[in-house]
């Protein structure tokens, strides 16, 4: 089931005027930013099918560097966030794609510094619900309900294992996972959703275990 | 869990208990939250609608200017007490349009289950509040409800207007409101399905065409309707009155007919009221430059 809360349905409380083209694509922008760790300098927005032909109308851009400015979707600041962009140093551009995607709503986003760069793909999909199914070229599911752990790794025996031993360790109930990898042995992605909150200490602790490249925790 | 409407007029019917009270039971095991801070939350979202409608009757306007204002006339309207429908009906329908303008005018609102749909379910609970006088809790419980069977419609079907055009937006909270306008005039779960079922049917076909592809026209006006729908359907049911196709069966068939809704009907701002002559002007007008 998509839907698991009722708030899903009642919520959220947000800036008009669209749940999908303006408080989803909020929240894409912010899970963006939160992945990223920090500010990004630029940023290249892509919109696909209705993103594309109705963004302007909805908000959408507007709504999408909100979010990676860190605003939440009742922020109204979100209808100043071009402006606020450009004062704070955030390069965007926006593009609209004529490809057709697999959801009516959907936009590409990638974004950088001078310390490395993001690309994610998310989808908006009605009331504000969102879902993230790409990022660095790695096809993912999260449901966005659950506390989740992105975890870049090389591709080696035994990391899997180790990361779910820390786990373990402070009583932490895998949910859902799954490990991709782009090529035997080159870098790999574990998307781990789980039941409990992930302490700070904990993605420190899985940081340092051997072959981690990167570690970012996803709050609900 | 209930995956659809049957199993949740079932859950409540053999518990004997109110179809708020299946949805906020299901809640706490869903996400190990009390009770009471689903409830606060549930009253926080009750606040916002209550501040937008607030606002909205008061006056509001659009960036575009193509809506805001009518809450007020219609509220103007009624005061003058010639009106041919009912005080009721056009207080819901004054107060869906005064959150939707709101929501056109980038103010704060709750997505019920869209903001493009926010304005029916609060609409039609703050009209009857008068004739009701129903407790702070049990218009939370009226959420809650609602909330119930937009949940069985999104895990079933769509609340969204990009994937099943606007039947799938004000149609839900159409089928939502009713469902709840029911159950807070103390009518019984099926009652409520019946309600759903009718409105909902009613809302069948209902495609998302945006002037512009901005949320504001027809959306304020099919928010209008949406709340003068579920009153009906909601006194439909109340009366007796059966669905002779089941609730989930229409629900059904609202994805059915999403699934096939061209793509220029569905929140692409390419057909319908966005492609007349006159949705086009307003489109050049609005971004200087023709839409195609």
């Amino acid at each position: 089931m998509k839907y698991k809360s009722v708030f899903d349905i009642i919520g959220p409380i947000m800036i008009g005027p669209s749940s999908s083209h303006t408080a989803g694509a909020a929240r894409i922008g912010r899970v963006a930013r939160s992945l990223f760790g920090r500010q990004p300098k630029w940023a290249h927005i892509f919109f696909y099918g209705s993103f594309a032909q109705t963004y302007k109308g909805h908000g959408t851009d507007v709504a999408i560097v909100g979010g990676l400015l860190d605003f939440d979707t009742f922020d109204e600041r979100i209808k100043s966030s071009l402006q606020i962009a450009k004062q704070e140093g955030l390069a965007v551009t926006f593009y609209e794609e004529e490809a057709v995607p697999n959801h009516p709503n959907t936009a590409k986003i990638h974004i950088g510094d001078e310390n490395g760069e993001l690309e994610l793909v998310g989808i908006s999909i009605g009331g504000g619900k969102i879902e993230i199914t790409e990022l660095n070229g790695f096809e993912l599911k999260l449901s966005g309900h659950h506390p989740a752990l992105l975890i870049m790794h090389n591709d080696r025996y035994g990391t899997i294992a180790s990361v779910a031993n820390v786990l373990a360790k402070y009583a932490i109930n895998i949910g859902h996972m799954e490990v991709s990898r782009k090529e035997k042995g080159k870098e790999a992605l574990m998307t781990i959703e789980v039941d409990q909150s992930i302490d700070d200490a904990i993605v420190k602790e899985l940081e340092q275990l051997p072959h981690i490249i990167q570690v970012t925790k996803i709050v609900d | 869990m209930f995956r659809n409407v049957a199993e949740l007029v079932e859950l409540a019917e053999s518990q004997q208990i109110k179809i708020a009270e299946v949805m906020i039971r299901q809640e706490i095991e869903v996400t190990g939250k009390s009770r009471e801070e689903i409830f606060a939350q549930m009253d926080k979202n009750l606040q916002v609608m209550e501040q937008a409608v607030m606002r909205g009757l008061a006056g509001v306007s659009s960036h575009s200017g193509l809506t805001g204002g009518d809450a007020v006339l219609l509220q103007n309207y009624i005061r003058q007490g010639r009106f041919l429908s009912g005080e009721t009906i056009l207080d819901a329908v004054s107060k869906a349009v005064a959150t939707n303008e709101v929501n056109a005018a980038m103010g704060i609102i709750c997505a019920t289950p869209t903001a493009g749909s926010a304005g029916v379910v609060p609409g039609t609970l703050f009209a009857v509040t008068e004739k009701l006088q129903p407790t702070r809790e049990q218009m939370v419980e009226f959420l809650f409800t609602a909330g119930a069977f937009g949940f069985v419609v999104a895990n079933n079907a769509s609340i969204s207007g990009a994937a099943g055009g606007c039947q799938a937006e004000v149609g839900s909270a159409t089928g939502m409101a009713a469902a709840a306008l029911v159950e807070m005039a103390g009518g019984t779960p099926s009652q409520a399905a019946e309600a759903m079922a009718i409105a909902l049917k009613n809302m069948l076909g209902l495609v998302c065409d945006p002037v512009a592809g901005l949320v504001e026209v027809p959306c304020v006006k099919r928010n209008a309707m949406g709340a003068a729908n579920a009153m009906v359907a909601a006194d439909m049911a109340l009366a007796g009155i059966k669905s002779r196709i089941p609730c989930d069966e229409v629900i059904e068939a609202m994805y059915r007919i999403g699934e096939t809704m061209p793509t220029a009907l569905k929140e692409t701002a390419q057909g319908g009221l966005a492609a007349t002559p006159t949705g086009r002007a307003l489109a050049a007008k609005i971004f200087g430059v023709s839409q195609t």
